[in-house]
């Protein structure tokens, strides 16, 4: 079966606490597991990290690492196989395979290079962007003047 | 687990001589939890620790642990470890020796364990436990404890000694040795900065009496740090059984028990959730001041104001 193919493999992420962020702790193995499928370091069928390996590395409470597999299965992004460990299952909202974003990027580099050439620096890039999308959020993405 | 308590006791009290070390302490804590035991010194955590581990007898009242057993019973000895503050062990003997000793002194023994783990750390076993340094003789302290394979694990100040590398090392085969065996652990810090990550469940005592019991999430849902305007803050207070009450001339900070729920309070204030550390910090401060469950524990009358 296909998730069983990372079974016996190391995991391909590790975790990292930032104690100052005031995030609690389970919730920042949530956002890394997001944050490590949107960049594409994890693909569905990959194997989180033991709860064992986590304890150990990080010296935290085997809870909180379960509490945050389960908070994972819960948003649908990970599924527990008994004495195996827990599996990727699929992506977060809001993330595109790893081609398409390539080639979203590409199209927003072409935007760049043609607002540097009509005379914007970055702060103005940003602003522009920040606006638009403020337009698209607010469904104005019509009425472009 | 097969015992639903690992410490359980009403209205034990402990004397020594003229002055009580503990006095009308209730508590009962479930299994399967990292406990950290917090409060000033001379709030009654060692005393509270060689209760349970049966190295002193209560002055009044009973504890049981793991469920009904005596502390101090051979069965309660058996499945019971203790490190004690500084964890003193014979200097003068090799760690080997020290091994040996435990196998001879214990039922319950798992020399390989012991072993594996002191040659992970690269310990040498023939090395005087008194030439080793302060983090080693942690870690020997730790092995022989878990060596017994208890289910309750008890450690007087186990950090207090360590340096940051030695305090991450002894909390990460610690809390190894929960996520593989299970067992609970409760051990007393001064800590409270690190407790977050390694606790969850929370004691605080005072003055020899139990000021605060819960599990680390139910306490940090259950309380609220209101910032919002002094012209308030009275009608606040009375409304809401108040914690830590900090007023200045405009501004005023109340942390406040909620029970799980937002305040009910005006749009003027900011209500925001706390971390461990503040929250331990707030009832040090305010030693009349408790969390506790159960009736008992809802102390202020006003907040029945609370329940719809």
């Amino acid at each position: 079966m296909e998730l069983d193919k990372g079974a016996d493999r190391p995991s391909p992420i590790e975790f990292r606490l930032d104690p100052a962020s005031g995030v609690p702790t389970y919730l920042q193995l949530v956002q890394q597991v997001e944050q490590a499928l949107r960049m594409g370091w994890l693909a569905e069928g990959d194997r989180l990290p033991r709860v064992r390996e986590v304890v150990a590395g990080l010296a935290i409470n085997p809870n909180t690492v379960l509490k945050a597999y389960r908070e994972l299965e819960h948003r649908g992004l990970a599924v527990g196989r008994r004495g195996q460990g827990t599996f990727v299952r699929g992506l977060p909202a809001g993330v595109v395979p790893l081609r398409e974003r390539a080639a979203l990027r590409r199209g927003l580099l072409d935007w760049m290079r043609s607002a540097r050439t009509a005379g914007l620096d970055e702060g103005g890039m940003v602003a522009v962007f920040e606006d638009a999308l403020r337009d698209l959020r607010e469904g104005r993405d019509g009425v472009v003047a | 687990m097969a015992t639903d308590t690992v410490i359980d006791c009403g209205g034990i009290g402990k004397r020594y001589r003229r002055s009580w070390a503990l006095r009308d302490c209730h508590l009962a804590v479930p299994a399967g939890h990292v406990v950290a035991l917090v409060g000033p010194n001379g709030a009654g955590k060692t005393t509270l620790l060689s209760l349970a581990a049966g190295l002193t007898l209560p002055s009044e009242g009973a504890m049981t642990v793991l469920g009904d057993q005596l502390p101090g019973s051979p069965r309660a000895l058996d499945r019971i470890g203790f490190v004690a503050q500084n964890a003193a062990l014979y200097p003068g003997l090799p760690v080997r020796d020290l091994l040996a000793m435990g196998r001879h002194l214990n039922r319950r023994w798992d020399d390989a364990r012991a072993r594996t783990h002191l040659e992970g750390l690269g310990i040498p076993l023939e090395r005087k436990y008194g030439r080793l340094s302060g983090g080693q003789q942690a870690q020997v302290s730790l092995a022989l404890a878990l060596a017994k394979r208890p289910e309750l694990l008890l450690l007087d100040e186990p950090l207090a000694a360590l340096d940051p590398l030695a305090r991450h090392d002894f909390m990460s085969v610690l809390l190894t040795a929960v996520a593989e065996d299970g067992l609970s652990v409760m051990f007393s810090s001064h800590a409270v900065n690190e407790l977050e990550q390694s606790c969850d469940y929370l004691v605080v005592l005072a003055g020899g009496r139990v000021q605060v019991t819960g599990e680390v999430d139910d306490l940090l849902g259950g309380h609220r740090m209101l910032t919002g305007p002094t012209a308030e803050a009275e009608a606040v207070a009375e409304r809401l059984p108040v914690v830590r009450d900090r007023r200045a001339g405009t501004q005023s900070h109340l942390l406040v028990r909620t029970g799980g729920v937002d305040a009910p309070v005006s749009g003027e204030w900011r209500q925001q959730r706390i971390g461990l550390e503040e929250l331990v910090l707030a009832y040090l401060r305010e030693p009349t001041a408790s969390a506790l469950p159960g009736p008992r524990g809802a102390v202020r009358t006003n907040e029945k104001v609370l329940l719809p």
